[in-house]
């Protein structure tokens, strides 16, 4: 099973998307959430992420996806921090909420990571009107 | 007794700590409003975090940078957390500090958070106070001057680097979200970089 980390600059954007993911993917076990600091500020923390990651990780990969700015900067940072550890973990270049939502079904129906990303990836060309 | 390293970390925390609020008026015209909320919560977390004996220079730096990346909470934390981690990296074992020390430390610190940021100078970031203080610190030791001169003329041209931030915009951060309208404002992270060094040579010459 492929994992999935949501990572955003705020703990109720974070959950909040799991929760719209998991609708979908009801029996779905990967999703993790990185969001916001431990202490319940508004930030990043690429220490949350590596434990995010690592919670995520069933052996077939972990796909990340982050919000804006340091959301990026510091999942980047925790995949590089988990260099030498067997787990691979990618950033997904796509929208937070409709790329982890494709990812999740995705996912769920046992893809491999690959094809997790290739769908996620498409969302950015989703129009909404 | 606390190490000279830990004094000068702690000297660097007050300074942040002092300037909170202006750092982080600065960070509201151009960006979130956090910056000084963000460093101050991370400098008072390395007074707690830092062992104060601890003479190893390089150790102490390294658990700085590790301190800063997981309390900061913004796009600084992972800067200032690599920049302090690839300095203590050039200093493991050092207890004392020369010049070339110094120099070498700053440029990794400054190849870190480049390599973090991907930004160049001229992007409206710590970097334009960085570097030209970077060169100038290594250039003024090369013909001779003290540490303590050549930071001073350090420290001069990191101002000079605040100035230069007013008058570009950004492209790296939030503030690139603000495209023009950033111009005509001082980047808060080139300024937190600027008392950064300001302090460090405020403490060297009094201790
Ligand atoms: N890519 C970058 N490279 C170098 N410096 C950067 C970069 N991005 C931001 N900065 C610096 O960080 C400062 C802002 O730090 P701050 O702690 O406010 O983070 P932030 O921008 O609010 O982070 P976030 O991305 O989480 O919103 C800027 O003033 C700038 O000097
Ligand atoms: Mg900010």
């Amino acid at each position: 099973m492929v994992g999935i980390v949501i990572v955003s600059h705020s703990a109720k954007i974070a959950e909040g998307i799991k929760d719209l993911a998991q609708q979908m993917a009801q029996d779905y076990t990967g999703l993790e959430c990185a969001g916001g600091m431990e202490d319940g500020s508004i930030g990043t923390d690429p220490l949350r992420i590596v434990e995010a990651i690592k919670r995520a990780d069933h052996g077939d990969g972990v796909v990340v996806f982050g919000d804006l700015g340091s959301g990026i900067m510091s999942a980047e940072m925790a995949i590089d921090m988990l260099e030498g550890e067997a787990i691979n973990a990618k950033i997904v270049d796509a929208p937070i909420v409709e790329g982890t939502i494709v990812a999740a079904v995705e996912a769920s129906i046992g893809s491999p990571m690959e094809r997790v990303i290739e769908e996620a990836v498409k969302t950015r060309e989703f129009h909404k009107v | 007794m606390s190490s000279r390293i830990y004094n000068c970390l702690s000297a660097i925390a007050d300074v942040i700590e002092e300037n909170k609020d202006f750092l982080t008026d600065l960070d509201r015209e151009i960006g979130d409003a956090d910056h000084g909320v963000n460093m101050a919560r991370g400098f008072h977390a390395v007074k707690e975090k830092v062992p104060q004996d601890e003479t190893d220079i390089g150790a102490v730096l390294k658990k700085t940078g590790m301190t800063l990346l997981s309390t900061v909470g913004g796009a600084s934390g992972p800067l200032y957390g690599t920049a302090y981690m690839e300095a203590g990296k050039v200093l493991a074992g050092k207890t004392e500090l020369t010049a070339e020390d110094f120099s070498a430390a700053l440029q990794a610190a400054i190849a870190g958070i480049q390599k973090r940021g991907k930004a160049e100078r001229g992007e409206k970031t710590m970097l334009d106070a960085l570097i030209p203080a970077c060169e100038t610190f290594t250039a003024k030791t090369a013909e001779g001057a003290s540490f303590t001169d050549a930071l001073e003329a350090a420290c001069a041209e990191a101002n000079k680097g605040i100035e230069f931030t007013k008058t570009i915009r950004a492209t790296k951060g939030r503030a690139s979200y603000l495209g023009d309208r950033s111009i005509g404002h001082q980047d808060p992270g080139a300024t937190s970089a600027t008392l950064t060094l300001e302090t460090i040579l405020k403490f060297l010459k009094e201790n």
